[in-house]
């Protein structure tokens, strides 16, 4: 499945089936920090994402 | 994962509270903790005129939405700093913000524009100054947040900072022992000087990834990229290593930075309360009537530098 992420933006292929905090833990994020969204939604850690998924990590951190 | 209080599907975990929740739920939730926090320490009443600092972030925008649904007259400000297209965009997003959010509640938006009174942006505006941009912008901001809040007769300046923000900043002044910063690390700081705005920070119970939710689930569009002068802060470090031991041990924010407040209550009060010091070394700016402790505020003495050292 296609993730997208942020600073900086790109994109990475990530094989799923998958559950949330299982995709998080792979790419080395800290769950405090991000929010999920699949599609247009907005998902918890216990959610599967599965191949051909359109997956956003979002990261929540701002400020200087 | 069930929303804990009507048994749908959730879209949120918060395991610092132990609950998930819906988008109903949540948004109650968020309108709860916003509504505690004015209340319990006493931050405005009903019929204040509110003055919120937005920036096109996530917070500042959310906190704008929030107190137009809780039916209080809120109005904004927006700094435009000058930094190329991240400026460019946050001034869109909260334009945007206000003709499609804002506009139907009543509220109105006041905009400074930096370069238009320094004739230049922050990024070069520091340079010419010779101060950290960070530190520039910072004074920057306060000064016309206050300003306009005091010109315009708003009862209260508020702001987007949240739970992670006053963490952070907490850890900063106890790891470098600044406790001469303390005393100001309330939600909820009086008007103590005539020409001093009271300044609140409503959103004190609220994580950044729980306003960030807000945020997505209400479709606010905000600017997710960082300040590309903010790169490698120590305020993001701090929220860094304060979000991994967060990750393993829910709620560890809460506890540091509202057990700091208990604390703070129920410090026995000195001889001198933080208005009286206020009020014994602040005194008008000779240039621009805004309290300073010297002669001359740093906001005109930053002015006045910058008008000296452009070129011509």
């Amino acid at each position: 499945m296609q993730v997208q992420l942020s600073h900086p933006s790109r994109t990475v292929e990530v094989k799923g089936p998958k559950k949330v905090k299982d995709l998080l833990r792979e790419l080395n994020l800290v769950v405090e920090a991000h929010l999920v969204i699949k599609g247009d939604d907005l998902v918890t850690e216990d959610e599967m994402l599965y191949e051909g998924d359109q997956i956003e990590v979002r990261p929540v951190i701002s400020g200087g | 994962m069930n929303c804990i209080k009507c048994k749908i599907k959730a879209v949120i975990d918060l395991p610092r509270h132990n609950a998930a929740f819906c988008k109903g739920c949540f948004n109650g939730f968020v309108h709860d903790q916003v509504a505690r926090a004015i209340k319990s320490e006493w931050m405005f009443g009903k019929d204040a005129k509110i003055l919120v600092a937005v920036s096109g972030g996530k917070d500042s925008l959310a906190l704008w939405d929030i107190l137009l649904k809780l039916g209080y007259k809120a109005d904004a400000l927006y700094v435009n700093l000058g930094i190329g297209a991240y400026s460019e965009q946050s001034h869109a997003k909260v334009t945007k913000f206000t003709e499609t959010v804002a506009a139907a509640h009543g509220a109105a938006l006041h905009i400074h524009t930096v370069e238009q009174e320094a004739g230049a942006g922050i990024k070069e505006l520091a340079q010419l100054i010779h101060r950290p941009t960070c530190s520039t912008c910072g004074t920057i901001k306060r000064y016309q947040f206050n300003r306009v809040a005091i010109e315009q007769h708003y009862d209260v300046m508020a702001t987007g900072h949240n739970l992670d923000d006053e963490a952070a900043r907490l850890l900063g002044n106890v790891l470098h022992w600044q406790e001469e910063y303390l005393d100001k690390q309330g939600p909820s700081l009086p008007a103590s000087v005539a020409g001093f705005a009271k300044k609140v920070k409503p959103l004190f119970r609220l994580s950044e990834r729980e306003l960030a939710a807000y945020a997505v689930l209400n479709r606010i569009d905000y600017i997710v990229e960082e300040c590309p002068m903010a790169k490698g802060s120590k305020t993001i470090q701090y929220k860094e290593v304060l979000n991994r031991l967060e990750t393993e041990s829910p709620g560890t924010k809460q506890t540091f930075y509202w057990g700091f407040l208990d604390k703070q209550s129920k410090k026995q009060p000195t001889a001198t309360t933080m208005a009286e010091k206020d009020r014994a070394v602040l005194h008008p700016c000779t240039s621009c009537s805004q309290p300073t402790t010297a002669e001359v505020c740093s906001y005109c003495k930053m002015m006045a530098r910058a008008k000296t050292a452009a070129p011509h």
